[in-house]
């Protein structure tokens, strides 16, 4: 026995919105962040992520707010992500209440700010994240602003540069696969996690439970963080409880459309069918 | 309703307190972040936490006049626990980064955790067990972990770990990529994790509380 794969719900946060999007675009607003948070705490998630969708787009972080409201009544780490720039960012994410920070945009602009980050805040507490797109000649480059710009950095050897920075883990979202519900990416997930030694959170593609127990036998992922799959079981159970916010595109919560592509799956349940195919994961 | 115990929470402004906070706060503790020694002092019970590196942590604890404060607590006999890099501070020196003196409250040293097989990713981050240490507490429901068992499960997340001098102040142990490591101490009034109770669920906050209650 040792340590258990861990099941990460991710939050993507517009304003005061949890929304969803497909390959990070066309986003939906589902709800209240604070209620999915507190009900997926409730069913055994091993961690949650938070990701501020138009942080980094807009210079604005509108995060801090809903972290702490969360942080009060969820006892599991908290990772936040989206328009953190500063060192100073970093503090006041982590005084609302994150445990851990996560940086994409801003390491590819400057990459000393990991450095300095992992040693003022330890290297546990800085998550490097990666979005990956495939590129017409089958590389793949890391991308900023939530999968909008492109940087020259390719995939793999940015992760190893990271490790080296002193990140103290690493999230790769495959963007190609994001929302789509196609299954992961295997083939870059397995190449990441093969070329460091840091934990790898892989995220992006994740239709079924069987997809989720193929990655998890395929590659030596630390963690799977995973949105519609719960997401879209939340709303089935919870639909209209929420009084969310009428900020952004609701059309989708009245319309009563889930993507017929994207199974449903509570936590639980998930885990009971990794746990069957004996991936060990945290049961409650 | 507050319990009627106040805990100090020793700040040395390099730890995530506010988490801890909150896990005091929804068990019903009174809590007060604090690095002033007679504040300190004046508490029923008090917590060490700690995130960041060893060496920088000693800093910051010897330029707040702290290892004095934190070592009377100690001798008072109230209860005190350190969580994370506050379990590894209490030891006399770590290799983090440079060779550095601790506060040298419990014998021993602090070693990067040590890879036996390939698979086995530094730092340690995710869920993971806490074996009570059989020759002491076999069948002995004592401590703070006295109402869980080697299934439950804890959150962990470090890259360096204990190792106590003393086989008896070996509370639990954990095993990691075919190492088996101590993940807790207890001895006298002290008892001092690895792992992070305040974002351990439902089995860290009862740590807390059998801990203050």
């Amino acid at each position: 026995m040792s340590v258990a794969l861990r099941i990460i719900p991710r939050l993507d946060i517009k304003g005061p919105n949890l929304v969803k999007g497909v390959h990070l675009e066309g986003l939906r607003v589902l709800g209240k962040p604070e209620s999915f948070a507190k009900f997926y705490y409730e069913q055994g998630a091993d961690e949650l992520f938070y990701q501020d969708v138009v942080a980094s787009l807009y210079g604005r972080n509108s995060l801090q707010d809903i972290v702490s409201k969360t942080a009060k009544e969820v006892f599991i780490p908290l990772t936040v992500g989206g328009g953190i720039r500063s060192l100073n960012d970093i503090s006041s994410i982590l005084y609302a209440g994150a445990d851990k920070v996560a940086i994409n945009t801003s390491a590819i602009e400057d990459p000393g700010l990991i450095k300095s980050a992992s040693i003022m805040f330890g290297s546990s507490t800085i998550v490097a994240s990666i979005e990956a797109i495939r590129q017409p000649n089958g590389s793949y480059l890391s991308f900023t602003d939530n999968g909008r710009n492109s940087s020259n950095k390719e995939v793999v050897s940015w992760a190893k540069e990271l490790e080296q920075l002193g990140a103290g883990e690493i999230i790769l979202t495959c963007v190609d696969q994001e929302g789509s519900g196609s299954g992961f990416n295997y083939d870059l997930i397995k190449q990441v996690t093969d070329s460091v030694s840091i934990p790898v959170v892989a995220h992006g593609g994740a239709g079924s439970a069987q997809n989720i127990l193929d990655l998890a036998s395929q590659t030596q992922v630390s963690g799977i963080a995973i949105a519609s799959l719960f997401h879209y079981d939340y709303i089935r159970h919870n639909r209209y409880i929420d009084d969310f916010n009428k900020e952004g595109n609701t059309d989708f919560l009245k319309s009563d459309r889930i993507p017929s592509n994207i199974e449903s799956a509570t936590i639980a349940h998930l885990k009971s069918f990794l746990l069957e195919n004996n991936i060990h994961v945290r049961e409650l | 309703m507050k319990k009627p115990y106040k805990i100090a929470i020793i700040d040395y402004q390099m730890s995530n307190i506010f988490s801890i906070t909150n896990a005091l706060d929804a068990l019903g503790f009174e809590s007060k972040v604090t690095s002033d020694r007679s504040e300190i002092l004046s508490c029923d019970g008090a917590i060490l936490p700690g995130v960041g590196s060893f060496p920088e942590a000693m800093k910051h604890i010897k330029n707040f006049n702290l290892d004095d404060s934190i070592k009377d607590f100690i001798n008072t006999g109230k209860p005190f626990m350190g969580i994370c890099l506050g379990l590894q501070l209490l030891f006399d020196g770590s290799e983090e980064i440079e060779n550095s003196c601790g506060l040298g409250v419990i014998s021993g040293n602090v070693k990067r955790i040590s890879a036996k097989n390939k698979n086995m990713r530094v730092p340690h981050v995710g869920w993971n067990h806490a074996s009570k240490n059989k020759l002491l507490y076999n069948e002995k429901n004592i401590g703070p972990l006295c109402s869980l068992n080697d299934k439950d499960y804890f959150y962990f997340v470090h890259s360096y770990c204990v190792e106590p001098d003393n086989d008896t102040d070996i509370y639990t142990t954990t095993e990691y990529g075919g190492n088996e490591f101590c993940s807790s101490i207890l001895k006298e009034n002290i008892f001092a994790c690895q792992f992070h109770p305040e974002k351990s669920g439902e089995n860290g906050l009862r740590i807390l509380n059998e801990m203050f209650n």
